[in-house]
């Protein structure tokens, strides 16, 4: 990758240690990518600030380097741990609430915007058609390179903060014009957001950079998020066309067989102890869907639901968040199914919900089953 | 070998994955411990090996992972893998863990629990010991 003579002396560590340590990351990922040159960006989109995930080795690091560094961009950031609100129901030790706080700070003295949330498509305005950007949180990537005509790499966490720091990310391929070499056929009957969340699983499984999809037909904001969180936890896919033609392509089916593979591989219950909607984050769309469906109902267990607080506090006026209450949800903002340490295996055997990314971390790293079923059966089934 | 991600030099023994790894909540940051069921390395610790896998896959916040284990002594010696991801390829960077990527014909021959060295300063960067 060629650097400018600033970028150079930037690497050399002449512009302190925070540049030199951010265009090391850049030079890493410019490598990675096969990019020729640095160029600007317009918005980050930071992961890794849930304590739970990125524990005292991060939370370190971000005070550390949070002395001096400040963003170049517009930046804002992917849940944390838990919701200040009601924090004290769930039963976090204080060193867990200490050191997430302190990841906030460091994040907020960087200059970042306190979003703490997966979905900043949903939430902030989208730049116009083109716009070169840098997410982290691999289904906001997706989602971004997908259906909102930004263009990004499946940025890691130091990647999309090096960006932040800088105002640059790699020039690579997925940043340019594009084409998908391998096309999905979508051949399952009557899909709910279900069966699109283990559409992007197998995708992310099967494809490269980027894949085509034909056959899928019209998604709702719902389906589409299942289908970026599915692929953006099994891959390193960042990209979904939609051509129905891609003759250059290879071809492979999604089809009944292919989706009961997924199913098996992440439905390890027959019933769970509570439900959790929202991995990605629920948006203002599907929780006014939700008090509709919800309306002269009540859940029978516990429902845990999760939003970003903008969302929430949208909702709220809305007349929402008091619905959904009486309908017994426990609605919680700045955090995420996704890793969250709010549900522990020796309080919770099993857990019940429509999101394939949720299931695949509930299972692996919370160590809790996964009875996974549609937003439409989870109301039917749980309900009365 | 195909390229170098991190330089660096390092002596260990393979330990080899044919399944892609996703670091975030299937790799302990403390341990190195590998939690996910049906894994080539289920209930294996990464520790002090030359990890040899094929990619990384899944949640950006995996190169956290990276770095902690390295900052918790758990880290492998170096990484080689046969295609670079963004997670891998800057969590090794921070963490300066040597970094390669090489070609499916040296993936295939290189097998778990042999004592390698690898040097990405060397014309031959990958040596096999006896």
């Amino acid at each position: 990758m060629e650097l400018t003579r600033e970028e150079e002396s930037a690497l050399k560590g002449e512009q302190g240690e925070i540049m030199e340590m951010a265009y090391r990351i850049l030079v890493a990922t410019g490598e990675a990518t096969e990019a020729e040159k640095l160029i600007p960006i317009k918005w980050a989109h930071l992961s890794g600030v849930n304590y739970n995930t990125i524990g005292d080795a991060g939370e370190e690091f971000l005070r550390s380097i949070s002395k001096d560094a400040k963003v170049k961009v517009k930046t804002s950031l992917n849940p944390m741990g838990f919701d200040i609100d009601n924090v004290s129901k769930y039963g976090l030790d204080d060193n867990f609430i200490s050191k997430q706080l302190s990841i906030k700070n460091s994040y907020e003295n960087m200059g970042v915007i306190p979003s703490f949330s997966c979905i900043p498509y949903e939430i902030f305005d989208i730049p116009e058609g083109g716009t070169q950007v840098s997410f982290a949180e691999s289904n906001a990537a997706i989602h971004a390179n997908s259906f909102d005509n930004l263009k990004t790499n499946k940025e890691s966490a130091f990647s999309a903060l090096a960006s932040a720091l800088t105002g640059k990310s790699p020039y690579s391929s997925l940043r340019k014009d594009d084409h998908s070499n391998l096309t999905i056929r979508m051949k399952v009957e009557n899909p709910d957001e279900l069966t699109y969340g283990m559409l992007g699983f197998f995708a992310g499984k099967v494809g490269n950079e980027s894949v085509n999809i034909s056959g899928i037909g019209k998604m709702d904001t719902r389906s589409c998020k299942s289908l970026c969180g599915g692929m953006g936890t099994s891959g390193t896919c960042a990209k979904f066309n939609f051509d129905e033609e891609n003759p250059e392509s290879e071809t492979v089916d999604f089809d009944e067989d292919e989706m009961k593979k997924v199913y098996d591989q992440l439905n390890t219950s027959e019933k769970g102890d509570l439900i959790t909607l929202g991995s990605p984050q629920l948006g203002l769309e599907e929780i006014s869907d939700l008090a509709v469906k919800l309306k002269g109902r009540s859940f029978k267990k516990r429902c845990m639901i999760f939003c970003p607080r903008a969302v929430k506090e949208q909702a709220t006026k809305l007349g929402h968040t008091n619905e959904l209450e009486r309908a017994g949800c426990e609605i919680l903002s700045d955090c995420c199914t996704c890793l969250t340490p709010l549900i522990k295996k020796d309080e919770v055997d099993a857990v019940t919900t429509n999101s394939i990314k949720g299931a695949y971390y509930l299972k692996n790293s919370n160590g809790v089953g996964v009875n996974l079923k549609p937003l439409s059966k989870i109301i039917e089934d749980e309900t009365a | 070998m195909k390229k170098i991600l991190v330089k660096g030099k390092a002596t260990g023994k393979i330990l080899k994955s044919t399944n892609p790894i996703n670091f975030l909540g299937t790799v302990d940051k403390k341990t190195g411990i590998v939690s996910e069921e049906n894994h080539d390395l289920y209930n294996k610790s990464i520790k002090d090996s030359i990890l040899l896998f094929p990619y990384g896959v899944g949640s950006s916040v995996g190169a956290y992972t990276i770095y902690s284990i390295k900052s918790n002594n758990s880290a492998p010696l170096a990484m080689i893998c046969e295609k670079v991801d963004l997670t891998v390829a800057t969590g090794c960077a921070l963490a300066n863990i040597p970094l390669v990527t090489v070609t499916e014909e040296e993936f295939s021959s290189l097998n778990d629990g042999q004592e390698i060295t690898l040097d990405t300063e060397s014309p031959n960067p990958i040596t096999l010991l006896q």
